[in-house]
């Protein structure tokens, strides 16, 4: 059953596959497996006074998160990621196109200019575009001081804590994930199939249309894989970023766990948003398989 | 490389110069896609360089400049608590890359090595830490501690193993998928002629996987240091009061307000990050320049 | 005779129940250039690993100088390997490369930097000693390659394909450099190839291998005119073959009846064929002509003579071939190959045309029908 590619003698090579195999698996059984049974069974538990969880096999917690309260939290969530990748996609576009047509050396540096706020602590981040956005921030500051060069009045515009500063947060967190992908699909491209369609009769728009596009589509659909997902499950930008009504489903369970305290309820949401994370994976990996088919 | 240290450097600022001219023509052709790459870019760095430059303003109101300062780094490095934040954030950062380096080369050479059953299954499970969403993974550790019963009163360096744990958990398939992209083009007859010419078992590892593995090695630990030191979810969920990391005093120093001290303090972590992504890109050309090549 | 420097015996080797090589039993003696040659999958390379000690036989024997060689491990056997893609170690100075064995066995560096420098000088890479594999050419890295091998001063070198990777020329230039070298400092060679033309001009003796069985050992003139089987005369150069049976055997001379074409021929050989046994008779396309042979004054039958149609004429510059046809269309056409030189094979053939094909009594070779 165990084959191993360098055909050594058999007891070297099993004892090899132990050593690279246990570690492993004993580390995902112990801080992944366990911790996530764990949460799987107290998702159908239920709360017994303050502090005390009885493992009693209900699905009413399940039953709870199907409450329109939640459902329109799930809906929400969907709604800003899906807007967040929708806005990633249409923002990485142009600049993926701009890089490819830049000279070598200077494409290089674009590049790692790009990649550098992947490397930069979210937290970080997101308190920096705070600092710009909030209402005595820079942005504000900027418009009030045009205004007052222009003799006009400027009332400071509230920016932040609203579902549109999550969205930009989210945006801003999230662009260089979508703008490698793309970059890679289309870096790789070669140059001689979009001649091939202009020589036989394709505008420069067909040429996207017809043959960029399709060939660079697993690319685009992993970028969006990358903004989507985690997106989707982001707790710290509607933190900081969003209205007290501006919660999305992981700041949802954060509540259940450090402040009211119902943990079970917060297991059957953290479950639930594992099952429609996977449930997204899963379509794209079938969208995925069937393309290439 | 060579001509850089020419010592003609002025006719290489020139060149770079001309270069400099060449590309703002080449931009004009086709300015929409240009306007759009400068945009994205200031978007991208305008919030990350202010905030670097109000981290010396002289002046509490964080708007408006007043005049250049060191005391909120002064006073940052008197903060007893941000200085132990900091020395944990490391220490965890450090311990953690070693530990995702070796679960992650293992995990490498296993897929790479071995055909076994389910083998597709085991690959997706590996990366479930990585899709996972992070907050479940924060919420299942901090129920699973819990449940064990992990003491909270360790001394220190013990009380930095939970979030060790967890940060390896999620930082490990990172380091195992950059080693095994590396290790599918190794050259087998490599390690067969390392053999041939006298080599044991010991040596064909000094001698031919280290120094092929080396630039991997480099990237997936730089990548587990880095997302060790960003990481705030995780930690958030896993550590109790007693201990603070920089991401979590800098969470907790954020909510109250904007202040020059959360700029300073931000400041230094992008530095040491941007340290250690340098340090990286130097040992990798170092690497190159003894002639490995991909 | 002295005793031969390797032998094989027995030796076999199977992966996960396909068998790789089956039985081989070999001879090297010292100081020759020996050949593995068959197609690509025919287990030459396994052969050649399993004498490294890097593959280990599912059976029998590897014998070098007298001993047993199959409790030693590859990295203390006295062979060592130039590989298919050189395997040159990327991270390693040139010099590096060449010193690496010689430093495993502890070498000093005073008689390490003295022999690296004797053998640049027989492969002739003088003077690169410090550059980085990236910037050595193909044909250099197989220098390297081969020096990094010559410097243990192995009582054999094995070499996998080592031109396989050079572009044409370059391997022309090789194939006599590697002779050169071989005869010069008088190590024994093992060379693996496919490549019939190489193995024909470079080798001593050549074993041809087929799924995993020697087909014929031999030098490579006998290869080639007297092939064994079928195999070896379709592999090595190309061949005519026609199917038959014994009809008579008299003093060395033995008769054919060629069922297809309803006529006799006669052959040489050496074999013993008892008469209605089946065979093949191999005609190398260059002993096949259209003129007839000048008859000696014994009017003994001394040509063998077919006729058929001219199919087609390919032109190659220094020779042409024909290939002529028979009446019943599912035999295969001869191939005829003439020198262009004289007049009448420029002229007179036309396509279509009726023509005789000739050839002497002890230009085919008669192998049996397994």
């Amino acid at each position: 059953m165990l084959s191993d590619r360098f055909r050594a003698k058999n007891e070297n090579s099993r004892k090899v596959f132990l050593v690279t195999f246990l570690p492993p698996t004993i580390w995902l059984i112990l801080f992944l497996f366990a911790p996530v049974l764990i949460i799987v069974v107290y998702s159908f538990s239920q709360k017994v006074g303050l502090i005390n969880i009885e493992v009693n096999w209900v699905m009413d917690n399940y039953w709870r998160a199907a409450d329109p309260l939640y459902l329109k939290i799930f809906a929400k969530s969907f709604y800003i990621a899906g807007t967040t990748t929708f806005l990633c996609l249409v923002i990485s576009f142009p600049v993926v196109l701009a890089i490819t047509k830049i000279r070598q050396n200077w494409k290089l540096i674009i590049l790692v200019l790009l990649m550098l706020p992947f490397w930069i602590n979210l937290l970080i981040r997101t308190y920096a575009l705070i600092a710009v956005l909030r209402t005595r921030g820079f942005l504000n500051s900027g418009f009030e001081w045009i205004a007052a060069h222009l003799g006009l009045r400027f009332e400071p515009v509230q920016f932040l804590y609203n579902d549109t500063a999550i969205i930009i947060g989210l945006v801003y967190i999230h662009l260089p994930f979508m703008i490698l992908p793309i970059y890679a699909g289309l870096e790789g491209f070669d140059e001689t199939l979009k001649q091939a369609a202009e020589d036989l009769g394709s505008s420069s728009m067909q040429v996207y249309r017809h043959i960029v596009f399709p060939l660079i589509r697993p690319s685009v659909f992993a970028g969006c894989m990358l903004v989507f997902i985690p997106a989707l499950g982001s707790y710290l930008t509607p933190e900081l970023l969003g209205g007290t009504d501006g919660q999305l489903i992981a700041n949802v369970i954060e509540r259940q766990f450090k402040h009211a305290n119902d943990w079970p309820f917060g297991a059957a949401l953290s479950m639930v948003l594992i099952y429609v994370t996977c449930g997204v994976i899963a379509v794209w990996l079938l969208v995925a398989k069937r393309k290439k088919s | 490389m060579q001509s850089v240290r020419n010592p003609d450097a002025g006719k290489v600022k020139l060149l770079l110069f001309g270069e400099f001219i060449s590309a703002i023509k080449s931009s004009l052709r086709n300015p929409w896609l240009n306007i759009s790459l400068l945009v994205t870019l200031l978007f991208l760095y305008t919030p990350i360089i202010v905030l670097i430059i109000f981290s010396f303003n002289d002046s509490r109101r964080n708007i408006v400049w007043k005049g250049f300062t060191l005391k909120y780094y002064k006073k940052m490095f008197s903060n007893e608590i941000l200085l132990e934040a900091f020395l944990n954030s490391i220490v965890i950062a450090l311990i953690t890359t070693i530990l995702s380096l070796v679960l992650g080369v293992l995990t490498a050479i296993l897929l790479w090595r071995f055909q076994f059953p389910l083998k597709s299954l085991y690959q997706g499970m590996v990366m479930i830490p990585v899709i996972v969403p992070e907050i479940c993974i924060g919420i299942a550790f901090l129920v699973f501690f819990n449940m064990i019963g992990w003491p909270s009163d360790l001394i220190w360096p013990l009380s930095l193993a939970k979030i060790i744990f967890a940060h390896s958990l999620f930082c490990f398939p990172f380091v195992a998928i950059v080693v095994r992209a590396k290790l599918v083009n190794l050259n087998w007859e490599c390690e067969e002629a390392a053999k041939d010419l006298g080599a044991n078992a010991w040596h064909v590892y000094r001698d031919i996987w280290l120094p092929h593995l080396k630039p991997s090695l480099i990237a997936g630990g730089l990548l587990a240091f880095t997302l060790s030191l960003d990481d705030f979810v995780i930690t958030f969920f896993t550590s109790g009061p007693e201990t603070i990391t920089l991401p979590i005093k800098i969470y907790s120093m954020v909510r109250f307000s904007v202040t020059p001290e959360v700029n300073a303090a931000s400041t230094v972590l992008i530095v040491v990050t941007i340290l250690s992504v340098c340090t990286a890109i130097f040992l990798q050309k170092e690497n190159l320049k003894k002639g490995s090549f991909e | 005779m002295s005793a031969p420097l390797i032998s094989l015996q027995g030796l076999s080797k199977s992966f996960q129940g396909n068998d790789a090589v089956k039985f081989v039993d070999l001879t090297v003696d010292k100081g020759e250039f020996y050949g593995i040659l068959g197609p690509s999958g025919c287990g030459k390379t396994t052969l050649l690993k399993m004498i490294a000690g890097l593959e280990e036989p599912s059976a029998g024997r590897v014998i070098i100088d007298g001993l047993d060689m199959s409790p030693v491990p590859a990295n203390r056997r006295p062979v060592n390997t130039v590989f298919q893609s050189y395997a040159i170690f990327p991270h390693m100075s040139l010099e590096d490369n060449i010193s690496y064995g010689l430093k495993l066995k502890g070498i000093g560096s005073g008689e390490l930097k003295k022999r690296v420098l004797d053998m640049l000088d027989v492969v002739d890479l003088k003077g690169l000693e410090r550059r980085w594999p990236d910037q050595l050419s193909g044909g250099q890295l197989q220098r390297v390659a081969l020096a990094r091998a010559l410097i243990m001063q192995p009582k054999v070198v094995l070499l996998d394909e080592p031109l396989a990777a050079l572009d044409a020329k370059l391997r022309e230039t090789m194939k006599y450099e590697l002779v050169k070298i071989q005869k010069e400092i008088g190590i024994t060679f093992i060379m693996v190839t496919h490549d019939q033309q190489e193995a024909l001009s470079m080798m001593d003796k050549i074993a041809v291998m087929n799924e995993g069985r020697i087909q014929q050992v031999d030098q490579p003139n006998l290869l080639y005119e007297k092939p064994k089987n079928l195999f070896v005369a379709n592999f090595i150069g190309s061949a005519n073959c026609l199917m038959g049976r014994v009809a008579k055997v008299e003093k060395g001379r033995t008769h054919v009846m060629l069922a297809d074409l309803n006529q006799e021929i006669i052959a040489f050989s050496c074999e013993n064929f008892k008469v209605s046994d089946r065979v093949q008779v191999i005609i190398r396309p260059e002993k096949l002509t259209f003129q007839d042979i000048e008859l000696p004054s014994n009017h003994e039958k001394t040509i063998n003579r077919v006729s058929g149609k001219l199919l087609e004429i390919i032109y190659h510059g220094g020779v042409s071939t024909f290939r002529v046809g028979f009446k019943n269309k599912n035999l295969k056409p001869l191939i005829v190959s003439q020198l262009n030189d004289d007049q009448q094979t420029k002229d007179g053939y036309r396509i279509g045309s009726h023509v005789e094909v000739c050839w002497r009594l002890d230009a085919a070779t008669l192998v049996p029908v397994i």
